[in-house]
């Protein structure tokens, strides 16, 4: 008897070890992450002052030249574009389902919409070739005289838009539930429209919410890589336009990372790129992520 | 009046592409390229399959959530039961945790090559299986937290007055309690491994043949899908279009899954 007790909390002990060895690893990896990273791209950074790589556009690894600003320019361009798509769809589409739609309507669009945030990114590429750059080229650039391709930048957007669409709506629909039914209803009984509600109440209450909803969609657009890979056209130039084509960070290391052993410095200058990836990504994501922290405890 | 067309387009949206997928690929899609591996001249329209990439892709997704399951739940329990009492230490873990959520696995990828060249390891399914881990770990215990927590704390607070030490409360009473939601959590991460590409790019690399042990590379059907896409042969183009409905379906299938799984026991749980 007195040894099965000994025992069980021997196992207890062992177990919150384990726990604890578990989780810390898990909340160290990003940090060591960090570490390795910053280390790989000191290199370059010896080289070539800050400045010189952040703004300047000249991309000749052979001859050691990397200016990362067409990748973050085509990065941004793109990252901004998809949001700025998504971003009134999921708004209204969240006022919709949360005010107006009945509880049918509900079951059928919380699975669609889950299996559209399960649809692997490079499905999304593939009908992005078969759907999106075909309609670029054919039907959309000839509108406006312009011959291209349909890898370009308005036809990553509009996929990256799709991708990030189920996302940004379960944040949002998530953040509306989380605004108290009295209060909506108490102005309904001042004999507000629901439009109305909408306005003064929801988007007043929920501001930092929706803000913070897009700021995630934001960081989940700019690290996507496979889709934006397959239909955004990859040229290393400053965009000018909707229909040129643009080479994004996360584009630039999946492509050239492998072959980049043979000159020197390229492989800090890709790890230099996936470093400004990770930092802008986590300030990004913190600050939307407090915001939404805030907002649930103020409820 | 336009969030109805907001919505309708969302529906639209979605039908088109399972649509788009299905019409491109059904007419290609046959006994022969599911169950057979390339065979020479494979990538300019000769005969063979996918096989090693649908088995490619499954070792690598069950591998890495079995691991990642093993590094989660311990993680997820501890959030919940240990740290019940430290508030805002457990808000700021969660916080954290959120956080990493959104780091895109070409990072990881990157990163785990890195290490990879520094150590001397070749691309394998093993190092597959660890960056894919490593990038997925984080929706695990988010996941399975999200359940965890919706546990009242007076089931806490009677399992300690059986006088069960936290490992049996978080082992026999927690584990159960939360399984629907824990098992939710796990299909979403092996959705998750078994769709992404940018994360097995450098790690895994690709191969014809069906990997045998941990060490050899394997390849994997996103990764095959991307690669028959480049192709500029129409007939390796159209086999993309078979292997993107393989991966589809499985994706589809853990969605459904999932949905059984809530659906079957919400009605068990104690509010």
């Amino acid at each position: 008897m007195e040894f099965r007790r000994l025992n069980r909390k021997i196992l207890d002990s062992y177990n919150t070890i384990l726990m604890i060895v578990t989780l810390s690893f898990v909340l160290l990896t990003p940090i060591v992450m960090l570490v390795i990273l910053g280390f790989k791209s000191a290199t370059l950074l010896q080289e070539h002052s800050i400045f010189r790589l952040l703004f300047t556009s000249a991309w000749e690894p052979g001859k050691g030249n990397f200016g990362f600003l067409p990748f973050i320019l085509g990065s941004i361009s793109i990252t901004v574009l998809s949001v700025l798509i998504a971003g009134p769809i999921c708004l209204l589409t969240a006022f919709y389902l949360t005010q107006y739609a009945g509880v049918k309507l509900v079951r059928i669009m919380q699975p669609i919409i889950d299996i559209l945030a399960g649809i692997p990114s490079v499905v999304y590429g593939v009908w992005g070739i078969l759907v999106i750059v075909p309609f670029i080229s054919d039907i959309i650039a000839p509108q406006f005289h312009v011959q291209t391709t349909g890898y370009t930048l308005i036809t990553g957007s509009i996929v990256l838009a799709v991708m990030i669409i189920p996302f940004i709506l379960n944040i949002l629909i998530e953040i509306f539930r989380t605004i108290p039914i009295e209060l909506t209803e108490a102005t309904l009984s001042l004999g507000a429209t629901r439009w109305e509600v909408i306005k003064h109440v929801l988007v007043r209450k929920a501001k930092p919410g929706i803000i913070s909803a897009f700021g995630l969609g934001i960081s989940r657009a700019f690290g996507e890589t496979i889709a934006v890979l397959m239909v955004a056209g990859n040229v290393a130039k400053i965009p000018h336009g909707l229909f040129d084509p643009v080479y994004p960070l996360p584009a630039l290391i999946a492509n050239n990372y492998g072959e980049m052993m043979s000159i020197p410095l390229y492989d800090s200058a890709l790890m230099m790129s996936a470093l400004i990836l990770f930092a802008s990504i986590l300030i990004f994501n913190f600050f939307s992520r407090v915001s939404i922290y805030r907002l649930e405890r103020n409820l | 009046m336009l969030m109805r067309a907001t919505c309708g387009i969302i529906i639209l949206v979605m039908g088109l592409i399972l649509f788009t997928i299905f019409r491109k690929g059904l007419p290609v899609l046959n006994w022969q390229i599911l169950t057979s591996v390339p065979k020479g001249g494979y990538y300019f329209g000769g005969e063979g399959g996918i096989l090693n990439a649908i088995l490619g892709s499954l070792y690598l997704a069950i591998g890495s959530t079995i691991l990642s399951l093993i590094i989660s739940l311990p993680s997820a329990l501890f959030l919940n039961i240990h740290l019940k009492k430290h508030q805002k230490l457990q808000n700021t873990i969660r916080l954290f945790i959120d956080v990493l959520w959104g780091i895109p696995s070409v990072v990881y990828g990157a990163f785990a090559f890195t290490i990879m060249i520094y150590f001397g390891f070749r691309a394998s399914l093993m190092a597959g299986i660890v960056t894919v881990t490593l990038f997925i770990s984080p929706i695990m215990i988010r996941g399975m937290d999200e359940a965890l927590k919706t546990i009242p704390n007076t089931l806490l607070e009677a399992a300690y007055s059986l006088g069960s030490t936290k490992y049996e409360t978080a082992y026999r009473v927690f584990l159960r309690q939360a399984m629907p939601g824990i098992a939710t959590a796990i299909l979403l991460s092996f959705g998750r491994a078994i769709g992404d590409a940018a994360s097995v790019l450098f790690t895994t690399g690709f191969t014809d043949n069906i990997p045998k042990s941990l060490t050899q590379p394997a390849a994997t059907l996103p990764l095959s899908i991307f690669f028959q896409l480049s192709s500029p042969i129409p007939e390796v183009q159209q086999r993309a279009y078979a292997a993107a409905i393989v991966l589809t379906v499985i994706i589809l299938l853990i969605s459904i899954t999932g949905r059984a799984i809530s659906f079957r026991y919400s009605k068990n749980d104690i509010k």
